[in-house]
């Protein structure tokens, strides 16, 4: 993991309405690490990952991301168009379920390189080559490459989704429970595949679970969130070996017990 | 702008009454035609209808579209499309086009898939002739107004001339993203990677390209544009034409525009260049190598022949060809 520090968040907060969303958070995230924002069912996991990734505005803070040219942004201040751009070159989000990060009536090869074209690419045969190298690093077999997802099963999904995600070269990616929904067997190759990738590509990751051993796996860093407040971060390793807040005592005791 | 976006908008002009009292008649008319649907939908007693059927106000709403439409080549702008004597997918979008750009002077011709003989050519020309009393005319060249479905003629446009496109479905993304909210915002930020994903998955499937009507184009670098039905074989007159080309759609309620000048590129991947196609054979009866062929059935035995489908081109070629063989018998 590099030192460099690429993404900056200050007191950022999101209310709806009346209700919390998340609030205060503050924190930073290095190159080519791994933070993973654990708590329980509306915690403000999912609030914090959309604003972090632009999805949703927030009611205040400050979010700053240093570009892969070196220079910080202030993330909340770009212009829509600036916005999408930066998701889809170095930022990319994986969701939960795949259906909402990959066009269903498009082939394999299509939704991964919709992304290499929307960022100009023009050449048919790059654009397939790299769409198959894709798949392969993913595990999908290379016969699957003109089949829409409709014909993949769920675990087969997602490995698409994260190809798709990945084409682009991203540096920073948001992840929503990836392994949410899938069955044991399933998340656990998922899971290897993840850490497979994060490595060989040094990205930095924010991973948002609510399976403490999904953090123990891939995370070098965690927040617990409670009531859309982080009520504790560290070092993984510390945070579910030794964990100072009672929330987060309660629940790394409650894993343990299951 | 806002007078453009906001349909209902009609407080340009004084003579709000009276065309209230013509729209009211034309109400009528539409009920009255409606009911006799089928056959000749313009019957005689149209007389006393507004030039070219619309009153001046509407006409004056869709001239602003469409002068919006010219400012911004390959922008679908918005238009309050009105009801006409005849259905949708008849071309509504275009005759509304073609009715706000008449002027008493100009000569009409209306084509369908290039024929000027068509159930839907003849009725709109009638239509015409009937509620503008303008000229109407088969030769390309004498037209000043042309109105299309499915082709642009073989005989190049000049500057004088207007070609009016009819529309069913003008937004390109919607093949791939159904949502207008989402289109509209990849048009604004240029985002058209979903373009190419569509050429992607054809050329995944067939081997090829095998877009082969509405073939999408770039136009002036900054829209992508649906060019309407017409085969891919007309793309390349879209670019540079002399003559203004309108684009109107009548159930979506959308015109666009590409001005005469204009840059228009076909969409296309390096390695699978864009080809508008030709015929290995000739045009049957005229001889033409460089027409839009259609395919006719001759017999009930199967026998089959390609003959050009723009029929004032084809017939003109023979009778030239009729004329320079007496000429030439006449000299021996
Ligand atoms: N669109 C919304 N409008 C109003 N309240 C919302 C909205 N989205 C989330 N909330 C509320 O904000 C809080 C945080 O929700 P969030 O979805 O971020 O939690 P989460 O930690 O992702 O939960 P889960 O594990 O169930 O996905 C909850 O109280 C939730 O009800
Ligand atoms: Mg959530
Ligand atoms: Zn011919």
């Amino acid at each position: 993991m590099s030192q460099e520090v690429i993404l900056r968040v200050e007191e950022l907060t999101k209310l709806y309405g009346a209700r919390v969303g998340c609030r205060n958070v503050s924190f930073e995230l290095c190159g080519a690490e791994v933070l993973a924002v654990v708590g329980e069912s509306g915690s403000g996991k999912s609030t914090l990952l959309n604003c972090l990734s632009g999805q949703l505005p927030p009611s205040g803070g400050s979010l700053s991301y240093r570009g892969a040219n070196g220079h910080w942004r202030d993330v909340l201040a770009l212009s829509e168009p600036e916005r999408r751009l930066l998701s889809r070159t170095e930022w990319a989000f994986v969701h939960q379920d795949p259906r909402d990060g990959l066009r269903m009536t498009v082939s394999a090869g299509g939704n991964v390189g919709e992304r290499m074209m929307a960022v100009g690419a023009r050449h048919y045969g790059t654009i397939r080559s790299t769409a198959a190298d894709w798949l392969r690093q993913v595990e999908i077999p290379q016969d699957r490459l003109d089949d829409r997802p409709t014909a993949f099963s769920g675990g087969m999904r997602q490995r698409l989704q994260i190809a798709r995600a990945l084409a682009t070269n991203p540096r920073l990616v948001f992840m929503d429970e990836p392994t949410g929904g899938l069955d044991v067997s399933v998340q656990a190759r998922l899971l290897d595949l993840i850490r497979t990738l994060v490595n060989q590509f040094e990205l930095s990751v924010i991973l948002v679970t609510h399976d403490l051993a999904v953090a123990r796996l891939l995370a070098h860093r965690m927040m617990v969130m409670k009531d859309g407040h982080v009520v504790e971060s560290g070092l993984t390793d510390q945070v579910l070996d030794d964990p100072q807040h009672p929330y987060s005592q309660l629940l790394v005791s409650s894993i343990l017990q299951t | 702008m806002s007078a453009v976006d906001d349909p209902t908008d009609l407080t340009l002009g004084s003579e709000g009454s009276d065309a209230s009292v013509a729209e009211a008649k034309g109400d009528e008319q539409i009920a009255d035609l409606s009911s006799d649907a089928g056959d000749d939908r313009i019957d005689e007693t149209i007389d006393g209808y507004n030039f070219a059927y619309l009153d001046e106000n509407t006409k004056r709403m869709i001239r602003r579209a469409i002068l919006k439409a010219v400012a911004i080549p390959g922008y679908q702008t918005p238009f309050a499309s009105r009801e006409m004597p005849m259905p949708y997918g008849w071309g509504t979008g275009g005759v509304q086009v073609t009715a706000a750009c008449l002027t008493p002077g100009d000569t009409l011709k209306v084509i369908d898939q290039g024929a000027d003989d068509t159930t839907n050519a003849v009725s709109i020309r009638q239509f015409f002739e009937k509620t503008a009393r303008v000229d109407t005319t088969t030769r390309t060249e004498d037209a000043t107004v042309i109105q299309t479905r499915h082709r642009i003629p073989e005989k190049a446009l000049t500057e004088d001339q207007i070609i009016v496109y009819q529309v069913p479905i003008p937004e390109p993304l919607r093949y791939l993203e159904p949502r207008e909210t989402e289109t509209r915002k990849m048009h604004a930020l240029e985002e058209y990677g979903l373009m190419h994903v569509k050429l992607y998955e054809d050329i995944s499937r067939h081997g090829h390209i095998a877009t082969t009507y509405a073939y999408p184009v770039m136009v002036e670098d900054r829209y992508v544009t649906d060019p309407s039905p017409i085969p891919k074989f007309d793309n390349p007159k879209l670019s540079n034409s002399p003559a203004l080309q309108l684009f109107g759609a009548g159930r979506e309620q959308r015109i666009y525009a590409i001005p005469p000048y204009t840059k228009v590129k076909s969409l296309d991947f390096e390695d699978y260049p864009f080809d508008p196609g030709q015929w290995p054979q000739a045009c049957a009866l005229c001889g033409a190598e460089d027409s839009y062929l259609d395919e006719i059935i001759t017999d009930d035995a199967g026998g089959r022949m390609f003959v050009c489908s723009d029929t004032d081109f084809c017939s003109r070629r023979r009778a030239e060809q009729d004329a320079a063989a007496t000429s030439e018998e006449g000299e021996q």
